[in-house]
């Protein structure tokens, strides 16, 4: 690809966190950009989320971290990040867990402190007098996962970028070994090159471009209760739980168990949530018990795609070559703002300037068995 | 990292759920008239049933505005939960017949979702409904659920709305029948159709006063029956008018005035423009939807394990067009309406954050945040209310939108010149009644659950620093951390 601001297009696939913050990032470098989404920019993991920003495994972490607090002010809408986390253990397992996790960052430099019962308490008035203790990240945070992506999408505008809504992509027009157009049932969409970013869609379309991208969706659940007063820090995980309260004090959490399903070519048909909820509710009751009588007034689904080792795929293809991958597998919330500028640096410069994404890449699963949904037990009930 | 696939994910959710408590051929939603006809008929043929009814409903949710639109007009007694049965039952001479026929009966009991496999999810073991009442929840099995859940009250939007003492047609009627606890003299009423015609006759016969009655209409709308009976109580119809504001003290509303310049002394507007079927059980189960404006919006589409019978059904069509009376009263009073007039009021998002799509006064609004509005979002594709909620919050408090989510797609029709069939309708989702995290908890998690919960989907390298990988911290890691589907 030619540098930027000479006309050069690029297509997104998927108007999701990841698919809109590489626009974002594409539209500062002065490239024309067009996203393309099925529905509305969002409607599904990339705004059904826990909103968490504290992804210290990714290669991603450091931009990640850099570039939150500066994400309102560069975006010019707000995202409601807060800064810092705490992981409350409820039992005697989890406390030397989270202690481990704890040691791992003094061992990496990260700033975290472990907190007695005590000290969980004044950071966390909900919390109860039967936790074991907390580890405080002095690092991560959380954000508006539905105010984010729009904010995104705002921002990618007017940059001068577009958003095509309510257009699923059909299918993609070749020459040379490389993507010439992208097509949706309505129009073709000509690019120099095309990002794809489409969550549980990307294998059935990779599949047209003769890519086999291993991914499985798994269907998860969250609640949320009304408004609880504000507390000091707002990022608030443990007991197995995630989650947050929101800047408007509701607490909205998920966890547990996942239910596999069949890949569909479309999108999600439905993202329905089940009893679940009643065992999230006891675990967020003894998590924050002072909030055990706050209402619940909501829940909800999200279909999420993973990768069989749940590490990102973030890769600039060979062949065609002017073709980036991107799935989260799981985490994208979060990174989004340093994904969207890897697939950035992808597309301009066909490697990330700031990591390296090695272990990112869709080749390590050349030699994936055929059957490692099986294998792992990652298959839909029959 | 050496792996050893069990060829079994522990921690996904594979008869690891919680155990239904009871199973019941038919499980009946409602214990109004409909609701009781229906469980007394599927008894006699045989079947087991069970018949639950959410009435009463604490203070606190009534307080809400849950189920109906109460507007902070029922009095003390509603505080006393033991009265408040016996008169709900006392209300219900059915109820007795129904248990006569060998139908279990509930009351104070809720039924907050409705649970099937389908699109999305395989894992139930069987359909179950969950139910709650003021101790704890648990769930039923059934092999067919029939809905009686009414109708509820349409709320709207006007300067001076958001105060106590106005509320809803279907609150008021409920407050002087089943629960005998309305704490308002003098009310005015909103509509002249049959509903409010109705009301007014019965509010009169329950010894309320009458202030009169609104009808935005050249005529009044009811049947020629009603209005004559309403004429003849000497309840003024003031037509071709609507509300221009309420006014009050700290007690709610003190008077009403009218766009034609009257003001009419009154403590208590009750807004009886509609009636909407209650669907929040279908709509959070998936299940099929029509939209009729002959029946009052959207109603079920029908299954064979879920029926709906009476006002949930559908209003009964007398060749009224619903939608298109309220569109008119909502034109007219969203034309009366200021920016700063509230629509939500759990959120208290006004008319212009909501029509500008902005977020909650909590947050920055920097320049390109007022650059944007409805106007600018609908150049992206059709308004969509569960987006518009998402921005601006209307619709997301704890009445998750019983007073504000048909007028805020009402507004939306309006504001983008769309017929309101168009604008789709803001998702329902479960509990279909707020209940407190202590209530809806499972207190007993199966033991399968609890040995492979994890925070995520516990894959093992998902979580791996990434300066770990290939050292002797990997393993660490996975020792330390997960339970999954791994040896």
């Amino acid at each position: 690809m030619s540098g930027p601001g000479n006309g050069s297009e690029v297509v997104i696939v998927g108007g999701g966190v990841t698919g809109l913050s590489a626009g974002w990032w594409l539209a500062r470098s002065g490239v024309k950009v067009t996203v393309l989404d099925k529905f509305i920019v969002g409607w599904e993991a990339s705004g059904r989320n826990g909103g968490g920003a504290s992804h210290y495994q990714s290669p991603l972490f450091d931009e990640e971290q850099r570039m939150w607090p500066q994400m309102d002010e560069l975006l010019g809408y707000p995202t409601e990040h807060r800064s810092g986390r705490i992981i409350i253990a409820m039992t005697e397992r989890q406390w030397e867990q989270y202690r481990f996790v704890a040691e791992r960052h003094h061992r990496l430099g990260h700033p975290v402190e472990v907190l007695d019962t005590k000290q969980v308490q004044d950071a966390v008035p909900l919390a109860g007098d039967t936790c074991f203790g907390g580890v405080h990240y002095k690092f991560g945070g959380h954000a508006n996962p539905q105010r984010t992506v729009q904010a995104y999408a705002w921002a990618l505008q007017d940059l001068g970028g577009t958003i095509i809504q309510h257009s699923p992509v059909t299918g993609f027009e070749t020459a040379g070994g490389k993507v010439t157009a992208v097509k949706t049932a309505n129009a073709t969409y000509g690019c120099d090159s095309v990002v794809v970013a489409a969550g549980p869609q990307i294998p059935a379309l990779m599949a047209q471009l003769g890519v086999t991208v291993p991914l499985a969706p798994a269907r998860a659940e969250m609640i949320i209760t009304e408004p609880a007063p504000m507390m000091p820090i707002g990022g608030v995980d443990g007991h197995k739980l995630y989650g947050r309260q929101t800047l408007r004090g509701n607490l909205a959490y998920g966890g547990g168990p996942h239910e596999w399903l069949d890949m569909d070519a479309t999108g999600p048909q439905a993202r329905p949530s089940t009893p679940l909820m009643r065992n999230l509710a006891s675990r967020l009751a003894e998590l924050l018990p002072k909030a055990a009588h706050l209402n619940v007034i909501r829940s909800w689904a999200g279909v999420i795609e993973n990768t069989p080792d749940g590490r990102p795929i973030l890769d600039r293809l060979t062949s065609p070559d002017n073709v980036v991958v991107a799935s989260m597998s799981g985490v994208g919330f979060g990174l989004s703002p340093a994904s969207g500028h890897a697939i950035r640096d992808l597309v301009i410069d066909g490697s990330c300037s700031f990591a390296d994404l090695d272990i990112l890449k869709l080749s390590r699963f050349d030699t994936l068995e055929a059957d490692w949904r099986q294998k792992r037990g990652w298959m839909p009930i029959a | 990292m050496d792996l050893n696939f069990t060829g079994t994910d522990l921690c996904a959710i594979v008869g690891t759920r919680s155990a239904t408590e009871a199973k019941y051929d038919v499980v009946v939603v409602g214990a109004g008239p409909s609701g009781i006809a229906a469980a007394t008929e599927a008894a006699g043929s045989g079947s087991t049933v069970l018949l639950v009814d959410e009435n009463p409903v604490s203070g606190a949710l009534m307080g809400n505005d849950v189920p109906l639109y109460f507007g902070g007009r029922m009095n003390a007694a509603t505080q006393n939960s033991a009265r408040m049965l016996e008169a709900v039952f006392m209300s219900m001479p059915a109820l007795e017949t129904a248990m006569e026929a060998g139908v279990e009966v509930q009351l104070g009991v809720t039924a907050w979702g409705v649970y099937r496999n389908g699109p999305g999810v395989q894992s139930l073991p069987a359909q179950v409904v969950g139910l709650a009442d003021a101790e704890r929840s648990w769930l039923v099995g059934f092999d067919r659920i029939v809905l009686a859940t009414g109708a509820r009250d349409l709320a709207m939007a006007f300067p001076g709305w958001n105060q106590p003492g106005v509320m809803g047609a279907a609150a008021l009627q409920m407050l002087l029948t089943r629960y005998d606890a309305f704490a308002g003299h003098r009310v005015l009423i909103l509509g002249s159709h049959d509903l409010a015609l109705e009301t007014a006759l019965l509010a009169r016969e329950r010894g309320v006063q009458v202030a009169g009655m609104v009808e935005v209409r050249e005529q009044p709308q009811g049947s020629d029956a009603l209005i004559a009976k309403v004429t003849a109580e000497g309840i003024a119809i003031h037509c071709a008018t609507t509300i221009a504001s309420a006014k009050g003290g700290l007690e709610g509303v003190e008077a009403a005035t009218l766009t034609n310049g009257e003001t009419i002394d009154c403590d208590t507007i009750c807004v009886a423009v509609g009636l909407v079927p209650s669907i929040e059980l279908v709509d959070a189960m998936h299940g099929p939807r029509v939209l009729d404006a002959m029946r009052g919006g959207y109603v079920p589409g029908g299954e064979a394990t879920v029926s709906a019978v009476g006002l949930c059904a559908g209003l009964p069509d007398i060749g009224f067009d619903h939608i298109a009376y309220r569109m008119e009263w909502m034109a007219a009073l969203s034309a009366i309406s200021a920016d700063d007039t509230i629509i939500c009021q759990c959120e208290e998002v006004t008319r212009a954050d909501l029509l500008g799509v902005q977020p909650p006064n909590y947050l920055a609004r920097p320049a390109p945040m007022c650059a944007r509005s409805l106007e600018t979002l609908l150049h992206d594709g059709p308004a969509n209310p569960d987006q518009i909620k998402r921005l601006t919050r209307a619709g997301m408090g704890v009445c998750q939108g019983r007073r504000c989510r048909d007028q805020v797609a009402m507004l939306l029709a309006i504001a983008s010149d769309k017929p309101f069939g168009t604008i789709p309708l803001a998702s329902h989702r479960a509990p279909v009644r707020p209940l407190p995290l202590k209530i809806l908890a499972d207190w007993n998690e199966p033991a399968a659950m609890t040995v492979a919960w994890d925070v995520w989907f516990g894959i093992p390298t998902q979580w791996v620093p990434v300066e770990d990988i290939g050292t002797v911290h990997e393993d660490e890691h996975r020792a330390m951390l997960y339970t999954g589907m791994y040896e």
